[in-house]
């Protein structure tokens, strides 16, 4: 009897199905997943900011961030942009197909240091997910945060995604939301620029809250060093990190970030622990 | 601690039979294409008797070492790792005759013993053991890793040569094994010093027509371990070497090494403690199946740093420098331990002789020390 018959495999997925799929652009789209096993359906527990390894049949494996909220003891869902083989395959899938899920993994937005404190949410480009997962927690709970500011930065006004939900994060409660585009078009409302000058027209009382960012490495470094002139603490200021990732449980090396596996330390990391790696190119 | 024995060079074949008895799969050190390599053994004929590896940086070849002993070549470019972490598995299939299923592929739990393994493999494989096994520094276990582990009996083999390329005194790994195996050899001119390190190996033992050994035995055995030891000329100097290479990113011998480095992995794959591996699908041909696989992979590798359309680790000077800083610096954030363990092999099987020595003894040497707390990096192109 070997010991691996008592041990869980991490490496091993769990059958999943599509219960919709929601076209947020031409190439960005919604999953919403249920895993078909009731029992694993009632154990799976996340936090915002942790990923899911998502399987497709006969493809392979990719790391997709949970937009969902954790209370959703039912669906869990990913909003997934069509980049590579695996993911534009993602996107054929109809409701009732299958698909493999392994999660969640790495460690998520500090939700517990943040409560009752201002969150400022900044993002660039497409790579919001990981920040919206954050935005909609604490609009749920909005009582247990202080004033929440959103801004939102994309390349073209084609990018921008989520634009019903962006309406209503608007309508909540002390929440600003700032979107910027860097270059607009007759029918953008929104700003034009990058998103590291909206900071300039924000409340400076944001400043003493906790930063959650994430998007292009240079943004959001450019972001961090803005916001510590700004007045921002070091510690308050986290952002999520993406590498390339195949096992998700710090065995296959390849997320690798100086002594940080972004999967296991990661993805959400305290700006103050990849500092000064972020300032040298090739980790 | 149990007393040492001693085994007659004549009765050697009969630690193969005890352990082919016991069921287990023998592997042992075999000369193959003027390497010395792992290979099924027999009996103690087909041990390489009689030769010494030559090692110098990107040079191996093996020579008459004038007398027959069987453990004199120190090693080839294979440690213990490919019987733990397979290069090539199959980590799970998933049919689909009208219902996705998973099914785990364990790897085939046959016993397997290996004859020769050095201090330094073992010191790869409590390494790796980090790496792969849930513990302080990992939160879930291999099963794949765990199962091979659990199935391995360790015949360690102390040295009492070593190569040129050797390192091991420096990074207190050996020559002499150190707990891990199940039994230690010490080869003596007419027998075998064997102490066992496990209940396995105690048992096994049983088995073996063994005589006490002496004192003089004993003492034979010590000297001839601390003259490997006293013989190594290569040593890597350790000191604050986290700061040392994490404060000279920018540092020109980065540069310098990336003009001789061919990128081509050689170092990885000789590597005892390098785990990073990749994973892909491989359909069947009437796409009613498809296999999920995985494989050593390299930081070397453009694939490695590959993530969406762009590529983190475009120049070799990339590369280099993450192997090199994660192998002797961030491994000890990660796993409490350097990933080297002073084998030499990424020395010797180097085809253009890269010495990760002399790379971290010429960085020393010129230290720029630039620590990037917000002194971020102007100029860094690609």
């Amino acid at each position: 009897m070997s010991a691996n018959a008592k041990t869980f495999n991490p490496y091993l997925p769990q059958l999943a199905a599509v219960v919709e799929r929601v076209d947020e652009t031409r190439d960005v789209f919604t999953l919403r997943l249920r895993l078909h096993d009731a029992q694993a359906r009632a154990a799976y527990r996340f936090q915002p900011g942790q990923f899911n390894m998502l399987y497709l049949w006969g493809v392979g494996e990719v790391a997709i961030s949970i937009v969902s909220d954790p209370d959703d003891l039912d669906l869990i869902d990913h909003t997934i942009r069509a980049v590579g083989r695996v993911t534009r395959g993602l996107q054929r899938l109809k409701p009732g197909d299958k698909l493999g899920l392994r999660g969640p993994f790495g460690r998520g937005w500090p939700l517990e240091a943040a409560q009752g404190r201002h969150l400022l949410l900044i993002t660039g480009g497409l790579g919001c997910a990981p920040t919206t997962s954050m935005i909609h927690y604490a609009l749920q709970r909005r009582a247990s945060y202080g004033r929440v500011t959103v801004c939102h930065g994309v390349k073209h006004p084609d990018d921008l995604i989520y634009t019903d939900r962006i309406q209503t994060w608007c309508a909540a409660p002390d929440t600003q939301v700032m979107l910027t585009a860097d270059k607009g078009t007759p029918e953008w409302r929104g700003r034009v620029g990058l998103v590291t000058q909206t900071l300039e027209d924000i409340d400076p009382i944001m400043f003493k809250g906790m930063a959650m960012m994430c998007g292009p490495e240079p943004m959001m470094v450019s972001v961090a060093e803005d916001l510590l002139k700004r007045g921002m603490a070091l510690t308050d200021i986290y952002l999520s990190m993406e590498r390339n990732m195949q096992c998700a449980v710090g065995h296959c090396g390849h997320c690798q970030f100086g002594g940080k596996f972004i999967c296991k330390d990661g993805p959400v990391f305290p700006y103050a622990q990849l500092r000064a790696l972020l300032a040298v190119k090739g980790f | 601690m149990p007393q040492p024995s001693l085994l007659a060079r004549a009765d050697f074949d009969s630690l193969i039979r005890a352990l082919v008895a016991r069921g287990y799969r023998v592997l042992g050190p075999r000369q193959r294409s003027g390497a010395i390599v792992f290979d099924e053994v027999s009996g103690a004929a087909d041990l390489p008797a009689g030769f010494i590896s030559v090692q110098e940086p990107g040079s191996y070849r093996l020579e008459d070492s004038g007398n027959g002993r069987y453990f004199d070549y120190v090693h080839g470019p294979e440690s213990l790792k490919r019987f733990l972490f397979a290069p090539q598995e199959t980590l799970w299939t998933v049919s689909a005759g009208g219902e996705v299923s998973f099914k785990e592929a364990l790897p085939d739990l046959r016993p397997l013993a290996v004859i020769g393994a050095r201090a330094c493999d073992l010191a790869g494989v409590s390494v790796q053991d980090r790496t792969f096994l849930a513990g302080e520094h990992s939160n879930y276990t291999d099963p794949y890793y765990a199962s091979r582990r659990e199935n391995v009996f360790i015949v360690a083999v102390n040295c009492t040569r070593s190569a040129a390329t050797c390192f091991c005194a420096s990074m207190n790994t050996g020559p002499r094994a150190r707990p891990g195996y199940d039994l230690a050899l010490t080869e003596l001119d007419e027998a075998f010093l064997v102490e066992a390190g496990s209940e396995q190996g105690e048992a096994l033992l049983a088995d073996l027509p063994l005589k006490p050994a002496r004192d003089v035995d004993e003492l034979a055995a010590t000297q001839a371990i601390a003259a490997a030891a006293d013989s190594q000329t290569r040593r890597l100097d350790t000191t604050d070497i986290q700061a040392l290479l994490f404060n000279n990113l920018e540092h020109p011998r980065w540069d310098d090494v990336a003009e001789r480095c061919l990128s081509c992995a050689n170092c990885t794959m000789v590597c005892p403690t390098c785990f990073c591996h990749s994973e892909s699908d491989v359909m069947s041909l009437d796409g009613t199946a498809s296999e999920h696989h995985r494989e050593w992979s390299s930081c070397f590798t453009l694939q490695h740093g590959y993530i969406h359309g762009a590529q983190i680790r475009p120049q070799i000077r990339h590369r280099y420098r993450q192997w090199l800083t994660h192998k002797l610096a961030a491994w000890i954030e990660q796993f409490g331990a350097s990933g080297c363990v002073g084998c030499g092999r990424c020395i010797t099987w180097c085809p253009t002789g890269i010495d990760l020595i002399e790379e971290v003894n010429a960085i020393r040497a010129t230290r720029i020390d630039t620590p990037s707390p917000s002194g971020r990096g102007e100029g860094e192109g690609v």
